[in-house]
């Protein structure tokens, strides 16, 4: 499918999600649901440097933070509409993530890892210590109470986060399938061999970590509107890191598909566990999955659906034929 | 911040035990991260498993936090070889152990914080010992005794690492499986056996450092999380594997560190660690006494 249709496909299924939120009417679906596709677009991003190029960042919550502080500091400066806070956050959370990608430009497997981990500790810290948007005593924003033609302003930012998880989805699959994508697979099977083929492996990887740095800031501009009170212990929390890595690895790396069922898979199931169980057993439901799924499964759902049609390749065939064969309606 | 020769001095003293502490904790990942390759990031959360072990057994029948941990390292390395079995199983075997190792054991980092949070709550807990409390004083220096216990341990376990790694066969074979499993196998000696041993014993050193960690601080179950990135720090500055060089980095970042806090302000200190992390990552990868 050509990447334009595609979008269009994206944005029609994007429209009907939408309205089907509005059709249920109660607010509380746009709080879950902005959470669920919060996550889409933070696992989308991770996969983009960590399941095309085979790079694992501890730091998600990092440039999540990244992106929320931006609106902080920018709000306090002078409120301004969402959009264009989330394309400031974006950027800078893409020089964030240039950055790391400069500073990590030698290290390989373990050691980059580390190192983001590294970096969010840093940068909380820099945080912690910076007065201006609050320090450790964390800065409020006022949510509007409403928002023109939306109604409550959560659905108003349902709309935005949206609007931000099909853009995300569609970059991961325009990369995936564009000679960009060719190049981070390589590096990722092998990065030496790469390297002697001619790869421009270091400058892959900067645009790497500035993409999945970039979309996982806008991810975290709308952040501060939502929760109305940002502490940097909450927003550089390991929940961001440890659900932007268990998504796509529990969804499967290898595709844009992937992460989008892990994280709407995986952020439901937490939602429903908030509401029904505890915020914390939701977390420990992800561990555990987690670590199940990278012993049982290495290549996540899409991983086990592929091997299910390989061992039975006539299973789309074969069921068609029943079906046919069958006289009366199959049970 | 006015500077004062009696502050410096007190800020390297405290440093130094700090540092020791540290090399304790530090010592089961130069085994696991250093020697055996595997990625334990996930090592901070069983130093804090130990914590609450001695906290539990101290609050209950009133022992001491150290001989506590002592009496239990069996039960920490029979956990140790357990988690490598399955991670030996699960991705050494089949090649994967650098995504999905590193996965597996952020997992269980996790799973284990969130059940500390879940069973004990997030508030601080901490021990009972004679040694906690009093503090001696030489002309200008304070020496908390809460702090002196755990270092001068921490010493001993270190020197009793370094005499098993360097004298033992256990300990030889150990440190060759890190360089050729091939050769060991021609010694009729099983890799994959002594490599669950030395995970086992890299474990069994966590419980000791929980112990310490307790005594020396109030400890609650995410406390672990600034220890993943210190601990890191120490082990690649130190020389991956190098116990001498830990205890070495160890003290150097214990000493930074304090001299950070002391006249910066605490909130800057964990940044100094990550930051020499950073910079030994940069500039000299293979560490103060790199193989």
């Amino acid at each position: 499918m050509r990447s334009d249709l595609f979008l269009l496909v994206c944005l029609a299924v994007g429209g009907v999600v939408f309205a089907a939120a509005m059709t249920l009417g109660n607010d509380y679906y746009f709080f879950a649901g902005y959470v669920v596709l919060q996550y889409v677009v933070l696992s989308t991003a991770w996969n983009v440097l960590g399941g095309y190029c085979g790079y694992v960042n501890f730091g998600s919550a990092a440039f999540f933070a990244v992106g929320a502080y931006a609106t902080v500091a920018i709000h306090r400066f002078h409120p301004m509409p969402i959009p264009f806070l989330v394309a400031i956050a974006g950027i800078a959370s893409g020089v964030v993530g240039l950055g790391m990608g400069y500073l990590t430009l030698r290290l390989r497997g373990a050691f980059f890892a580390i190192a983001t981990l590294a970096l969010a500790v840093v940068l909380e810290t820099l945080t912690v210590n910076w007065d201006y948007v609050g320090g450790s005593r964390g800065a409020y924003i006022v949510r509007p109470e409403a928002i023109a033609p939306f109604g409550s302003y959560i659905r108003y930012l349902f709309l935005i986060m949206l609007l931000i998880a099909i853009g995300a989805i569609t970059i991961a699959r325009l990369i995936e399938r564009s000679r960009l994508g060719l190049g981070f697979a390589t590096i990722r099977d092998d990065e030496l061999a790469a390297e002697a083929s001619g790869v421009p492996t270091l400058r892959l990887k900067l645009i790497a970590t500035t993409i999945s740095g970039a979309l996982m800031g806008m991810a975290g501009a709308p952040f501060p509107y939502y929760i109305g009170f940002l502490q940097p212990s909450s927003v550089f929390g390991l929940d961001y890191a440890i659900n932007s890595i268990a998504m796509p690895l529990i969804g499967g790396t290898t595709s844009w598909v992937g992460p989008l069922l892990g994280a709407v898979l995986l952020g439901s199931l937490q939602q429903i566990a908030t509401v029904t169980i505890s915020s914390a057993v939701n977390l420990l439901i992800v561990g555990f999955l987690l670590v199940g799924f990278v012993i049982v499964a290495p290549n996540g759902i899409i991983g086990l659906i592929h091997k299910y049609v390989q061992h039975r390749p006539d299973i789309l065939i074969g069921r068609r034929r029943i079906a046919a064969d069958a006289p009366g309606p199959t049970p | 911040m006015i500077f004062s020769f009696d502050l410096l001095i007190n800020a390297i003293v405290s440093g130094i035990l700090i540092g020791a502490f540290y090399a304790a904790v530090t010592a089961g990942v130069s085994l696991s991260f250093g020697i055996l390759d595997i990625v334990n990031i996930g090592h901070p959360a069983f130093v804090i498993l130990g914590s609450y072990i001695a906290y539990i057994v101290n609050t209950t029948f009133g022992f001491d936090p150290i001989v506590t941990s002592i009496v239990v390292t069996p039960a920490f390395y029979l956990l140790g070889t357990i988690i490598y079995q399955i991670y030996y199983v699960s991705f050494e075997k089949r090649g994967q152990e650098s995504l999905r190792g590193l996965a597996f054991f952020f997992g269980l980092l996790f799973i284990t914080e969130v059940s500390l949070v879940l069973y004990f709550g997030v508030d601080y807990r901490y021990v009972q010992a004679p040694y906690i409390g009093p503090t001696w004083h030489v002309g200008s220096l304070d020496i908390p005794l809460r702090v002196l216990v755990p270092s001068v341990v921490s010493l001993l376990l270190i020197a009793a690492l370094q005499l098993v790694l360097t004298r033992s066969f256990v300990g030889r074979a150990i440190m060759a499986v890190a360089q050729d499993q091939l050769a060991l196998k021609l010694l009729a000696v099983d890799p994959i056996r002594i490599k669950r041993m030395a995970f086992g014993i890299s474990i069994a050193t966590a419980s000791l450092a929980g112990a310490f960690l307790i005594i020396i601080q109030p400890v609650e179950p995410s406390v672990g999380r600034e220890y993943i990135g210190r601990v890191f720090a120490i082990c690649v500055l130190g020389g991956m594997g190098s116990v001498p060089g830990t205890l070495i980095a160890a003290l150097l970042v214990g000493i930074v560190e304090s001299l950070t806090s002391t006249f910066y302000g605490p909130s800057w200190a964990p940044a100094v660690s990550f930051g020499f992390l950073l910079l030994t990552l940069a500039v000299r990868p293979a560490g103060l006494l790199g193989r």
